[in-house]
């Protein structure tokens, strides 16, 4: 009877004590990532930060690494943004919105939503192999920004939708009750309160697909684009009339992972360190906006009281 | 045509809801500008098919082309891949290797680290802890693929190197070990998500039986939770295998019939970003060749994920 208790409270104590090994597991697990995160940051700022200066964010690429700079690839990231996000939030949120609002329950919006779904898991060389063939070849747009803008927006208007249904699925149906009452459209509900409301969550979503779309190199170069650019492209705005010209569309392009990606490949030690460079504005620049997006969704779930 | 309402509180939601749609739906033939609204709304949401028949289409119709050149034979069972040589072969056996085997590697590092991390923010950590290391740990999956390519270049693979004197400068393992790094954010979170839905009931009955939260985790989540986890394990592996840049910085280009992560070898993705980096002609073999490429690619991702489909549906529990 006594062994028996004794081996009982030994179970016991080997139960508890791989409980804890366990928790302490998971903690060194955790810290592995965290770790790695850290070590990335300070490997990039020791190698690249003696070379970050003005000289650098102004000059075109260069044989010669001391003179190299990524002027061309910093506008080019800037307007190949531009063009998916002007691509990519408007066909995202409106899909978003009919998902949410209007889609019958049919077989097409079951279609719709496992499409979606499953798009997410599709390999971003994968849309650059389809812009290749369909905007380069088939449409003609050839290399330039808007083909790649369009592809980095295909690429990630899974990621805009996903997020507008989410923000549109937290506007409580009182909100939309309400509005049918005051005799509103449906659209005139959608429009002056279900998506004012959600636009925060809206946001949010758009700065997190912005910021993966910026670090996307593959399917940009797959669509062919240029390594080493010493020019910029057409400017948007004219001195003389219309004032606005879409040349620049139209332009042959390098954006800052491209870049980094070229000067890395390189043997030569003094290539390395311009890529720690550009890779440390890449960081700053994608971990900017991730911050300023888990900031914006902490401020508006404290604003927002239903 | 009045609209007639009852009063309503929130117990009749449903009933409210479906009095809502009426109305709607005799609004939106008020105002023929609603229709034409929907219908744009409509289209948007329909351009995401639009996305699968561009990327299917595209992908069929230039592999067509190039399996009118190389039979489907050679393609499967040659064991070379030299498509910009002299003499060409196109067997895709050397490329599908080297995603295989950087694919292991990092899901080797992702899966058991992943799972982990998930079991301890679900089950150990408190609100605060896991407040502030989720979206950390987020970050990770944030940081461009490019710039882990550098880490494993230029200071996973020098680190390796210390501990196997004999490694390469280009190879395998350390473009594996640092993909696997950079999908542990996709397996932790998913899996968390989906040990966090199981019902409260089913863990307090667990603890209520005398079970520490190991055995818990183990036993009863891990379990429950199984079909969001085999999803999570799903995306990680999709990421692996179509993770380009990390394997074309640090595993070398070079196509090798291998499976020992301390060669270097071209992966799928490699390839592609290789030729496209060059100025093929438009039309040619090696051209279409990019594209039976990331077909097989797609394929590889395809099989796995009706894998977890059917695995999931077995394992399905339904509270």
């Amino acid at each position: 009877m006594e062994r028996n208790q004794s081996s009982r409270d030994n179970k016991t104590a080997r139960r508890k004590f791989y409980d804890r090994t366990f928790a302490m597991l998971g903690l060194l697990a955790t810290f592995i990532g965290l770790i790695t995160l850290f070590a990335l940051m300070i490997d990039l700022a020791t190698d690249g930060a003696g070379r970050l200066s003005r000289q650098f964010l102004l000059s075109f690429p260069s044989r010669f690494p001391e003179q190299a700079g990524i002027l061309s690839a910093w506008v080019g990231t800037t307007l190949v943004m531009l063009v998916t996000a002007l691509t990519a939030v408007p066909l995202g949120v409106a899909a978003g919105v009919y998902l949410e609002e209007y889609a019958p329950k049919n077989w097409l919006t079951a279609l719709i939503e496992i499409n979606i779904a499953n798009l997410a898991g599709v390999p971003s060389i994968v849309y650059g192999l389809m812009a290749l063939g369909l905007f380069v070849y088939q449409l003609r747009l050839g290399h330039s920004i808007l083909t790649a803008g369009l592809t980095l927006a295909l690429l990630i208007l899974p990621i805009v939708i996903v997020a507008t249904r989410e923000a549109i699925r937290a506007v409580p149906g009182i909100m939309r009750e309400a509005a049918y009452a005051l005799g509103a459209t449906k659209w005139q509900m959608v429009k002056d309160h279900v998506l004012p409301y959600s636009t925060g969550g809206i946001l949010t979503g758009v700065i997190i697909a912005l910021s993966r779309a910026i670090g996307e190199t593959a399917p940009l170069i797959t669509i062919g684009a240029l390594t080493f650019i010493a020019f910029l492209p057409d400017s948007p705005v004219k001195p003389e009339f219309p004032f606005i010209s879409f040349d620049w569309l139209m332009s042959p392009f390098t954006v800052m992972p491209i870049q980094m990606f070229n000067w890395v490949s390189r043997p030569q030690e003094e290539f390395h360190l311009n890529a720690a460079a550009t890779g440390l504005v890449l960081m700053v620049m994608t971990l900017a906006m991730n911050a300023l997006a888990i900031y914006l969704r902490y401020r508006f779930r404290k604003r927002i009281r239903w | 045509m009045m609209p007639c309402f009852t009063p309503m509180n929130h117990a009749e939601t449903a009933h409210a809801t479906a009095a809502t749609r009426q109305f709607a739906a005799r609004s939106s033939t008020r105002r023929p500008g609603e229709r034409v609204v929907e219908a744009l709304l409509f289209l948007s949401a329909l351009s995401s098919i639009g996305i699968t028949v561009g990327i299917v289409g595209i992908l069929l119709y230039e592999s067509f082309s190039f399996f009118s050149h190389v039979s489907v034979v050679e393609f499967l069972t040659d064991t070379q891949w030299t498509v910009l040589f002299a003499d060409p072969h196109y067997g895709i056996m050397p490329l599908v290797a080297g995603t295989v085997v950087t694919s292991a590697v990092a899901l080797l590092v992702a899966l058991p680290l992943g799972t982990v991390i998930a079991i301890y923010l679900s089950e150990y950590a408190s609100h605060r802890v896991r407040e502030i290391i989720k979206p950390a740990l987020e970050m990770l999956s944030a940081v461009p693929t490019v710039v882990f390519g550098y880490f494993a270049l230029l200071l996973v693979t020098p680190l390796l190197q210390r501990l196997l004197p004999d490694l390469p400068g280009f190879n395998m393992l350390s473009a594996g070990i640092v993909i696997g790094i950079m999908i542990i954010p996709y397996v932790s979170s998913l899996s968390e998500d989906a040990m966090r839905a199981v019902p409260v009931q089913i863990r307090e009955g667990s603890y209520a039986m005398g079970a520490t939260r190991l055995q818990t985790a183990l036993r009863v989540l891990v379990p429950s939770a199984f079909s969001g986890i085999a999803s999570a394990y799903v995306l990680g592996f999709s990421r692996a295998v179509g993770e380009t840049m990390v394997v074309a910085i640090a595993a070398g280009q070079q196509p090798n019939l291998t499976l020992n992560p301390m060669q270097g070898a071209a992966t799928i993705t490699a390839y592609i970003v290789q030729v496209s980096l060059g100025d093929l002609p438009h039309g040619s073999v090696a051209y279409q060749s990019i594209f039976a490429a990331g077909l097989t690619l797609m394929l590889m991702t395809l099989v796995f994920n009706i894998a977890g489909y059917l695995l999931r549906k077995k394992f399905r529990e339904i509270y």
